[in-house]
Formats: structure tokens, sequence, C-alpha cells
């Protein structure tokens, strides 16, 4: 994008300049944000896990890579059909070593997702395995659907 | 101290690892080097430790994860971010590394490798005798 010139002066707070700036970050985000596996999610940005949801007839499940994440680490909490999910990886490197690459996510994250339908916060679990954190959230009674028999009136 | 371990590009990787039609992604890797050893740790998530391959053959490191996947078709997503397959990677390892002794665990989702250095290739400290 070019910048605009104009006959006043052009400083940083000109309302183009920060239009070029939002797009040349859209930009970025875009090229480099492609899906990567093994927890560097969507977005280069390392504290944004990735997450998968999807639902059934009586639950909604959710599920995200965190590899290297202890249960300890972890914080999940479910209000009525918002779920947060906050954690941090611990810092591994050995003292004095060189580090050549750095690819993996490193640091704390939180990620909130409003849920669709309500949930029955007292039966929600959750089980980390091989670095997969997979929620099972039921939905509310009122949420489920409910078959609803349809009376035929004879007329 | 200089780089022990390259990473290959994708394209030189053998037409036989391509079989199959599922997508499948290089992991995230961090490559920490010590005076002892390099330490490789690779975020593969959803692997079952014993469908861990790690292989060292000439100078290339290859470490491969399967990874079943964990839905059935015609899952109702709601929310879709990520995607499931295998991991695949390769790295050439120089002389410096001495592949007998490479060690590999899987925990929580991550390959950690320790290749321990060549007793040649790590610093010595010489004492100076003084008469």
């Amino acid at each position: 994008m070019t910048r605009y010139l104009s006959p006043w002066t052009y400083t940083q707070a000109h309302p183009l300049e920060r239009l070029r700036e939002k797009m040349d970050r859209m930009f970025q985000d875009f090229v480099v944000g492609f899906p990567r596996a093994g927890g560097s999610g969507f977005f280069s940005a390392p504290a944004y896990p990735a997450l998968n949801l999807w639902e059934d007839e009586t639950n909604l499940h959710a599920e995200c890579e965190l590899p290297g994440i202890r249960m300890e680490d972890l914080d999940l909490s479910v209000a009525g059909n918002e779920l947060r999910l906050s954690g941090h990886w611990k810092d591994e490197k050995a003292e004095g070593a060189v580090v050549h690459r750095e690819e993996r996510a490193s640091g704390a994250f939180s990620r909130g997702v409003t849920l669709p339908v309500d949930v029955d916060a007292d039966k929600v679990s959750a089980e980390l395995r091989n670095g997969v954190l997979t929620i099972t959230l039921p939905k509310a009674k009122a949420a489920r659907p409910r078959k609803i028999d349809v009376k035929c009136v004879a007329r | 101290m200089s780089t022990a371990v390259e990473k290959r590009p994708a394209s030189e990787l053998e037409a036989a690892e391509r079989k199959h039609d599922r997508p499948w992604f290089h992991p995230s890797v961090n490559i920490h080097e010590t005076e002892e050893e390099l330490v490789l740790t690779a975020n593969m998530p959803g692997v079952e430790s014993d469908q861990i391959d790690v292989q060292f053959e000439n100078g290339v490191l290859t470490i491969h994860g399967r990874v079943p996947e964990r839905q059935r078709d015609g899952t109702r997503y709601l929310l879709r971010e990520y995607s499931v397959g295998d991991y695949h990677r390769s790295f050439e390892v120089s002389e410096t590394i001495d592949a007998q002794r490479i060690s590999a665990r899987y925990l929580n989702g991550v390959l950690t490798l320790h290749l321990p250095k060549v007793e040649r290739a790590k610093p010595r400290r010489i004492t100076v005798a003084v008469k």
C-alpha cells in the first residue's frame, strides 16, 4: 500500500497510516497463520490453542491439542454457556543451552468460547491424554432436543 | 556452536511416505544445544507411544507418528479450527552426534530426543601444569 502524501504533515496518527498498519497485520496473519499442528494454533501468536467443537444429542464436545501441558498447568471453567480454558507451558530449557530452533508454543494461554447452548456445568468432564484435551459438556435439559408427540385430531 | 541438526525441505521426502490421503503435518520442534548433547522436542499430540517411529539412516533423522482419526465421519462440528493427521519430519544430523546413543521419550504428547555429541565434539578444558 503506498503512502498517502498530503499537503499536511504526515504523522503516525494519520488515519490512513492506521489503516495501512491494520492491512499489513491482516495480511501477515493470513499468510502466516495456516493451521499448524502441534499446539501452534491457527494464528502464529503462541497463546492460542486451536479448538474443535462438535455436538450430539446429549452433549457438546470440545477438543484441544495441548502437547506438553500437565493437568496442574491447566485451568478449565464453565459458566452457563461460556467455556474458559487457560494455562501455561512450563519452561523446559536447560541452563545455558543454546537455542537453535524454537517453534513450539510457550508461555501462558487463555481462551474463551461461547457455546451455542447452555450446558450443565456440574456434569462437565475432561480428559487429558497424550497432549489432547477432550471436554464433554452435557447439554442442559432444556437445551436437549425433545421429541414432541404430535397428536392427530380427526376432524 | 554450529548447528548440528538441519531441517530437510518437505519436497525431498520419499514418495513412499506420501502414500496416505490424509493431511499430514510437520510437528513444531524446539532444538536446544548444551555442551553434552542436542535436545529435540517435537509437539506430537494424539499419538500412542507404540505408534512413534524414530529412524536414523545415512545421517538423516526421521520422526514419524501415526495419529488415528479421533472422530467418526459425519460428526456435527460447530467449530473446526484444526484437523488431525500424522506427523512426519526429517532432519540432517552432522557427524558430531553419536548416533548409537540417540534416545527418545514420549510424554504428554511431546516427543523428546536426546542426541549426545561424540566425545571429541565436546569442549574440553585443558589444565595447564605449572612447574
